[in-house]
């Protein structure tokens, strides 16, 4: 029910509306939530509304921090 | 999928995993409720929960609005539905929820109930549009996520002048839920779990921000964490919450900050403040009566309501006795504690709730976890 997928903007429609990409499927879905949504946007898609757009520059910061993790546990092999 | 593939990255959960059992303290328990049904499924799907040590438990929450429909709710909209000049859209999921005697909206339509599902209330609009002489009516359900898509839609029927088109509103709101389970006065009939902390919604969050949580680190002196969906989201999130109680702070951190701010997202918080309002009290089930946890349409939208346009009859109806999926939301039961679990109750032939939407706990036991009790019984 809740289930929200990540996916890539491919085109801007007239009515809110946009084209996105999930794992290289086209999917029509309402822009309507999200102000000067542009083509190349990542954003998160809940039952056909794109919700957010995922920040590029936290999602890396994010993973940084995750990758710590990996790296601590091969030092300590 | 990029922003997906990345966070499931085995070597690192296995890494975070090491890190919450360095840090957490034998000597004490660690009780963290995921609120969000969603949580509740990336647990048992990817077995997080045999990553963590013993004293570092997961306690499943109510987050998810199939599970809390009480059956009266069901009911109303299979009679909705029964009326000829009716078709009603819902969101699958809800086809197979049990409403009284073995109802169910999957059964109506088999009597002939003209029950559509719809992906998107987009289609319900379309569908409004095509079948000018009937009554169209959408079952609106849902959290603060899936608010906002049916604020817009009632929108998109104002501005194209639909008359044929009205909403089932069951809209509810997390933070009145999750105030319930922490100081409910029935807490003395069914139980209380005590919990150290919080996993906070993802998408929920989305919208409203991180800031309406802060009122329960600071009342209840109770950490929360707001993490995303997946593995790696939620391992870093718990790694958060154990550090917190280490510290004995209790504030609101944000694990999933590629998409979630303090504020929310402030036009979509716009749209649902335009076209809804509070109700005194909305009945969830395993919770009962929620003092300002519904919403409905305000009164200048009531041509859109389904309740009123239609005289909908509020529906009170008992839950099934045997089925525990009242406690099982509160976090005070586990789904096998229940005596129906997989034998009378199973995803096919659902008796209570929180075996229909894969979001439940019961379901995402049945789907994922019995492997774990069969192994965890071989080795005892
Ligand atoms: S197993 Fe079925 S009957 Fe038992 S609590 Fe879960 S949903 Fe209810």
């Amino acid at each position: 029910m809740c289930l929200a997928i990540p996916a890539r903007v491919t085109r801007i429609l007239p009515d809110d509306m946009a084209v996105v990409s999930i794992d290289g499927v086209s999917k029509e879905i309402s822009a309507a939530l999200i102000e000067n949504l542009a083509v190349g946007d990542y954003v998160i898609i809940h039952v056909g509304y794109a919700l957010t757009r995922i920040d590029p520059d936290e999602a890396e910061r994010t993973l940084e921090m995750m990758r710590e993790f990996r790296e601590g546990q091969e030092a300590a092999q | 999928m990029k922003y997906a593939d990345e966070f499931r990255d085995k070597e690192i959960a296995l890494g975070l995993a090491r890190a919450i059992q360095a840090e957490a303290n034998p000597k004490r328990p660690y009780r963290f409720m995921e609120f969000c049904g969603g949580h509740t499924h990336a647990i048992s799907r990817y077995g997080l929960e045999d990553m963590l040590p013993q004293n570092v438990r997961m306690i499943h929450g109510p987050g998810c609005p199939v599970c809390v429909l009480p059956a009266g709710r069901i009911d109303m909209a299979i009679r909705l539905a029964e009326r000829p000049e009716v078709i009603l859209c819902v969101y699958g999921d809800l086809m197979r929820v049990p409403g009284s005697q073995g109802g169910s909206l999957l059964r109506a339509k088999a009597r002939g109930a003209d029950i559509r599902m719809v992906y998107s209330t987009i289609d319900a609009i379309r569908i409004a549009e095509e079948n000018p002489g009937r009554e169209v009516v959408f079952f609106a359900i849902g959290f603060e996520t899936t608010t906002p898509p049916t604020a817009v839609m009632i929108r998109i029927a104002e501005r194209k002048q639909l008359e044929n088109f009205s909403v089932f509103c069951n809209h509810v709101l997390t933070p009145p839920a999750m105030l319930n389970i922490l100081e409910s006065p029935d807490i003395r009939n069914i139980g209380r779990v005590e919990i150290d902390g919080f996993v906070g919604p993802a998408h929920v969050s989305i919208i409203i921000g991180t800031a309406p949580y802060e009122f329960f680190s600071e009342e209840f002196g109770k950490p929360v964490v707001i993490a995303g969906f997946e593995p790696l989201d939620m391992m870093q999130a718990i790694l958060m919450l154990v550090r917190q109680v280490n510290e004995h702070r209790h504030e609101v951190e944000n694990q999933y900050r590629r998409a979630v701010s303090r504020d929310g997202n402030l036009r979509a918080k716009e749209e649902v403040s335009d076209i809804f309002e509070l109700r005194d009290r909305f009945e969830w089930r395993g919770l009962g009566l929620v003092p300002y946890s519904g919403l409905k349409l305000k009164r200048t939208y009531a041509k859109y309501d389904a309740e009123v346009r239609f005289e909908m009859n509020e529906l009170k109806i008992a839950d099934n006795p045997a089925c525990e999926c009242g406690a099982i939301l509160r976090g005070v039961k586990k789904p096998v504690d229940c005596k129906l679990f997989g034998t009378v109750c199973t995803p096919e032939t659902p008796m209570g709730s929180c075996m229909v939407s894969s979001e439940g706990a019961c379901a995402a036991h049945w789907t994922y976890g019995r492997f774990r009790d069969h192994q965890q019984r071989r080795a005892s």
